[in-house]
């Protein structure tokens, strides 16, 4: 293999298409989720005691701090999900040409956008 | 190539087998909870601990994590070998992934057992 290949890591200076920045989102609420999963497990051993529950129940529903780490979690969750869906429709054969690509690219993007608005709505 | 041997399938085949497979049981559980929080008037702590007190529930939840666990290796494993050049940084990174999965699998038996 040839050791020096040319390589441009200034991102800035190439253009994102949509499906690059729907691909890129779909790494970065992925590590989100790693990270997030002992906060979840966490939860959920406390959820399973009254006093743990009520601890919780107080946490949401007084600490901006805790109901916006939920609503990153959550909004990270529906990303993941949708990009995921796309993944796995065109592992099918459906939308794999280049403007099913970009269409299906925005509509993750606009489908989590909207979700993203309705779990504020939903946490708050 | 010395970087396979921590990717866990062994192949990049049977790693995006496994990736599909853990996708669609985070799928349904994800549509499951959902449904659950939709369809429940009032999430109390009698509603919550009915959910999980089935086998059904606990074997479901646990497939769950298997999958996430699966899911988050395989997937880091990939960003690493994109992101992270330096062979030394790449390994210990990808071993840092490895344990604390496992410790997050049995951790959460633990959990869902206790109930």
């Amino acid at each position: 293999m040839i050791k020096k290949r040319p390589k441009n890591l200034d991102l800035t200076t190439v253009r994102q298409p949509i499906p690059a920045i729907s691909s890129i989102l779909h790494r970065i609420t992925g590590v989100v989720l790693f990270i997030a999963m002992p906060i979840l497990l966490w939860m959920l051993q406390k959820s399973f005691d009254s006093a743990g529950y009520a601890e919780l129940h107080a946490m949401f529903t007084e600490s901006f701090l805790w109901q916006f780490i939920l609503w990153a979690i959550l909004t990270s969750v529906v990303y993941h999900v949708f990009a995921g869906v796309r993944h796995l429709l065109m592992d099918m054969g459906i939308g794999e040409t280049l403007k099913g690509g970009r269409v299906s690219a925005w509509s993750v993007i606009i489908l989590s956008a909207i979700s993203a608005v309705l779990l504020g709505v939903w946490v708050w | 190539m010395v970087t396979t041997v921590t990717s866990l399938g062994r192949s990049g085949l049977h790693d995006w087998v496994l990736q599909r497979l853990s996708a669609v049981i985070m799928l349904a559980y994800v549509v499951y909870l959902g449904y659950f929080f939709a369809t429940t008037p009032e999430v109390t702590f009698a509603a919550w601990q009915g959910l999980f007190a089935s086998t059904f529930m606990k074997v479901f939840s646990f497939l769950t994590l298997l999958s996430v666990v699966m899911h988050a290796w395989i997937g880091l494993w990939i960003v690493s070998t994109d992101y992270m050049p330096k062979l030394s940084i790449r390994i210990v990174f990808q071993a840092i992934v490895i344990v604390i999965c496992l410790s997050l699998l049995v951790w959460g038996i633990q959990i869902l057992w206790s109930l």
